[in-house]
């Protein structure tokens, strides 16, 4: 098993595509990308984000299939689903709290992340983690993360009121130690539009 | 006879673009056998290692090369497609000939070479020497550059030859001479993210330099505090520490203002002014006018934001700044790097660790297509073609009489004039698509009509090598080797990795066959790059760009050697200018006083809007290669026109609305972007699309009088909103210009 581990920090990502590019090259999804990258709101900002399957270490995808079709290696990946067990009823695609599977209706299965499992399985890196000319996903030691980054690597959510621990850690400040995603009422943390050129124009510090 | 034979949609139908989705052989698992070569991006300055994966001679895939010391195994959504263009359906593998009304048919190489060199002999036979151009680029290897200035002065003895990074990076390169004496970025980048402050001065890095992304990245981490000048928030702004979102045209505000709030609060370095510098009273004169209402006004920013910028600039203990074609493409480019680069002398910060300067190179050889002699007023080594002496030492490695050395010639933007007035009447072009990549481009494709005889050399037909009457099929990068010299200044090896095909051929075959046709054969009896490489580096030696101790086996065990490498025991130079020793004669570096001027177009009534123009990141340049690549194309499909809601709100635009965008000299119609993360005064329009999709159709034809680099970053527009176009060009594909 690696010693290295999964990082993403969402501030660094550019929205290049280079991961969307990269992943989709795998001979196993031939063409398709199971990298989602999220443009969050293009007239507002430029704020992209990329979307890896997290790896969570109770996934709640595995739990709610009715075939048993997703399976956990020891190392903790979980793999896309089983072709002969899949029936592409998308209760998967529903629960995750990350929207990572998707159900490909050519070949009728769910397909996802898998981390690059031929890759990482033997020491070699993810191949969008090998990539990604920001750094925004990154495979790497805890200690290199914890010598080059500012931030602290966190694997804790809540979401309502459920937690989740996942096998893929996101770089977030030093303060908190839980990504916490209300489904309503979140609080307004930043200005409003803060990447408004014009604002920007007519009311500098 | 330079005229398209025929509709461009049947040529669009022949020659493409089309699009390459699916590697060659299919999606199947790698192989045990399969040959890996470690080489590099076809595309930009960075020139990022990759391997390429070969199968019975053919490109399949490829595969991260993470020990490369510059880009670690990262590559942007180009490099990872790149070798989509091999195998590609659109590929030229025979020479062709244009057929009147019909299109273009097959001929062999001998017809084809025969009717060249009869063509250049004829027209110059007819209208003198000078009456028959070279046009050249910066994605070819040092070889190939060496070889075309080598060509264009021995073979076709034409002093009009000049290449396309004329268009790249001829300001930053003018700037740096100027003031520095060497023209060369001056640090390697890993010096970047020990700067406590970075600079970056019209730089889209995430699109145009992704992978020095990361290098701006780790810096924040150390701590480093993050300056952006752009009329657009890009991707790295989001993040920067202080975001200045200056008018086009207007950056000389932002530096003066900063110098002189820099003067006014003591943080200059008195001492390494007046130890290593020259000129600084001018400069320190020059700004005194430059209070920062006054500097905010040229900016088109409030002042705060050029106080706040000398305030993280000044006083810090290191720094570093990087510039880009923000400021260069302008009329001033030469002007705007100069007081850029001032900032970086003022604060006597280069030449050691964590401090210095450099221009982020856009093109695959940028910097070392730049040296070898390609460019209308140079020799090989960055030499003079005016300077007796230059002559006189290369036309002894050349073998010719000094006074067969023809003089300075026209550079590429007068070059296209002095064709459309009917004074050149016959071109060669290798590696540059002018139709789509020059400003104005309606009067470029007149011009390109009135030539008597064109040869283009290529992969694929471009949208310029349509009007060719003859066209040769080159090589891509990885058909061929060489070196090239990177973004650092690092001179790096390209490995061939497959042989053209067809009857394609090395595109230095084709110009030694050609000079051999001239009765110059004797002159150019290579028999492979390298003994080009062993003329190159004789020719460089004691030149400013002196490759001299430089081998083939030296630049491979080290990955890469930085020039200048005068000997063979010498490691090469990473830094330059180490104990403040500039390259002028005097040692010193040059403060020059900079005044700010218009633009060549401001907006007026007539024409209220700033058009500004640029890359995005999933296309390169005129887009002959990456419009042929699928995901490429699926990323970013058609050109967009930006606008901030207010701008919108007031043009009665919506998001996806199709706009028309129009100069005095063109227009395009295209879709808008409605964004909050642009100056309500200024759209952008980026620049890889061809013929009513094309940027460089509203483009002013207005040059650096130095430099001569166009104003493609600022030019008059007016927008309209308009219902979407049906015409035969409107129809195409949206790679070849079409409209959805």
């Amino acid at each position: 098993m690696s010693d290295r581990n999964f990082y993403i920090d969402y501030s660094r990502c550019i929205g290049c595509q280079s991961c969307v590019q990269a992943c989709a090259e795998c001979d196993t999804h031939r063409g398709v990308s199971m990298i989602h990258l999220e443009i969050i709101e293009r007239r507002d900002s430029v704020q992209t984000a990329p979307q890896v399957c997290m790896h969570c270490e109770d996934p709640i995808c595995a739990r709610v299939c009715p075939a048993d079709a997703i399976k956990k290696t020891p190392d903790g990946v979980v793999q896309s689903s089983l072709k002969p067990r899949c029936i592409g009823c998308s209760n998967c695609v529903l629960s995750c709290p990350f929207g990572v599977p998707k159900y490909q209706v050519e070949i009728d299965q769910m397909m996802k992340c898998d981390m690059c499992y031929d890759r990482s399985s033997v020491g070699k890196k993810p191949m969008c983690a090998t990539v990604c000319p920001s750094g925004a996903l990154t495979y790497a030691t805890a200690e290199e993360i914890q010598r080059t980054r500012r931030g602290i690597a966190i694997n804790s959510w809540k979401f309502g009121s459920e937690e989740v621990r996942t096998k893929v850690f996101v770089i977030v400040p030093r303060e908190v130690e839980q990504v916490n995603v209300q489904i309503a009422g979140t609080p307004a943390a930043l200005p409003e539009d803060p990447y408004d050129v014009a604002l920007m124009l007519e009311t500098a510090k | 006879m330079a005229k398209i034979p025929t509709d461009i949609p049947e040529i669009v139908e022949q020659f493409g673009p089309h699009l390459n989705r699916v590697p060659f052989g299919g999606w199947v698992a790698s192989e045990e056998e399969d040959k890996m070569v470690k080489t590099h991006c076809c595309f930009c300055g960075q020139q990022c290692g990759i391997q390429l994966r070969v199968r019975n001679n053919k490109v399949v895939g490829w595969e991260p090369w993470e020990d490369f010391p510059f880009n670690f195994g990262k590559l942007c959504p180009k490099g990872v497609k790149r070798y989509m263009q091999d195998e590609h359906p659109d590929r030229l593998k025979f020479p062709l000939r244009r057929l009147d009304g019909k299109g273009f048919e097959r001929v062999s190489w001998d017809a084809a070479l025969d009717r060249v060199a009869g063509e250049i002999q004829r027209i110059q036979e007819t209208y003198g020497k000078d009456s028959f151009a070279i046009l050249t680029g910066a994605s070819l290897t040092n070889e190939k550059a060496y070889l075309m200035g080598k060509f264009a002065r021995v073979a076709v003895r034409t002093a009009n030859i000049d290449y396309n990074g004329r268009l790249c990076m001829v300001s930053a390169g003018a700037a740096s001479k100027k003031v520095f004496g060497i023209d060369r970025s001056a640090n390697p980048w890993s010096d970047i993210p020990k700067a406590k402050v970075i600079l970056v001065a019209g730089a889209n890095v995430a699109e145009c330099a992704p992978i020095t992304t990361d290098y701006l990245w780790q810096g924040r981490e150390n701590g480093s505090k993050l300056i952006i000048l752009d009329p657009r928030l890009t991707p790295i702004a989001r993040n920067a520490d202080l975001y200045i979102p200056v008018r086009s045209g207007g950056d000389i505000g932002v530096f003066n203002g900063m110098l002189h709030v820099m003067i006014e609060r003591g943080w200059i370095d008195r001492d390494f002014i007046a130890k290593h510098t020259t000129g600084f009273d001018q400069v320190a004169e020059t700004v005194k006018k430059y209070t920062v209402e006054y500097a905010a006004k040229i900016a088109g920013v409030p002042p705060e934001m050029i106080v706040r910028a000398a305030e993280l600039w000044g006083p810090a203990c290191t720094s570093f700044l990087l510039h880009s074609r923000g400021i260069e493409h302008h009329s001033k480019g030469v002007e705007n790097c100069v007081a850029a680069i001032n900032l970086v002398i003022a604060s006597g910060r280069i030449g050691r660790e964590g401090c210095g300067y450099a221009m982020i190179t856009g093109q695959g050889n940028g910097q070392g297509g730049r040296e070898q002699g390609q460019k209308c007023d140079q020799l090989p080594g960055n030499r003079d073609i005016a300077n007796p002496e230059h002559r006189k030492y290369i036309a002894g490695v050349w073998g010719v009489p000094e006074e067969s050395i023809p003089s300075k010639g026209l550079s590429a933007v007068p070059l296209i004039e002095a064709i459309h007035e009917g004074k050149i009447k016959g071109l060669l072009s290798i590696c540059f698509n002018p139709t789509v990549s020059l400003p104005d481009a309606n009067y470029v494709r007149e011009a390109m009509e009135r030539l008597e005889f064109y040869v283009n050399i290529d992969f694929f037909l471009s949208e310029t090598g349509r009007y060719a009457d003859v066209v040769l099929p080159g090589s891509l990068m990885e058909e061929d080797e060489g070196t090239t010299t990177n973004v650092e200044g690092r001179v790096i090896r390209h490995r061939k990795v497959v042989d053209p095909p067809g009857e394609a051929r090395e595109d230095w075959k084709i110009i030694c066959d050609l000079a051999q046709r001239l009765g110059q054969g004797d002159k150019f009896k290579y028999s492979s790059p390298r003994e080009m490489f062993e003329e190159l580096r004789v020719a460089s030696k004691g030149g400013v760009s002196d490759y001299y101790g430089m081998t083939w086996e030296r630049i491979e065990e080290n990955n890469g050697l930085f020039w200048p490498c005068p000997e063979p025991s010498h490691a090469g130079t990473p830094r330059l200018y180490e104990g403040g020793k500039f390259g002028h004669a005097d040692g010193r570096a040059h403060f020059i006083p900079v005044e700010w001027r218009p633009s060549a177009e401001m907006p007026d009534d007539e024409y209220p809007i700033i058009l500004t123009t640029g890359r995005v990141v999933s296309h390169f340049l005129s887009g002959t290669q990456t419009r042929r690549i699928g995901g490429l194309v699926d990323q970013y499909s058609q050109p967009l026109c930006e606008m901030h809601p207010r701008l919108a709100d007031e043009l009665g635009v919506h998001d996806g609305d199709f706009v028309k965008v129009e100069s005095r000299r063109g227009n395009v119609v295209v879709r808008a972007q409605v964004v909050k993360t642009i100056r309500p005064d200024t759209v952008f329009v980026p620049y890889h699309w061809p013929l009513d999709r094309s940027a460089n159709n509203m483009t002013v034809r207005a040059i650096d009088p130095v430099s001569n680099i166009p104003e493609f970053k600022i030019c008059a527009v007016r927008v309209t909103r308009v219902e979407q176009p049906h015409d035969a060009i409107a129809e195409l594909e949206v790679q070849a210009g079409g409209i959805r």
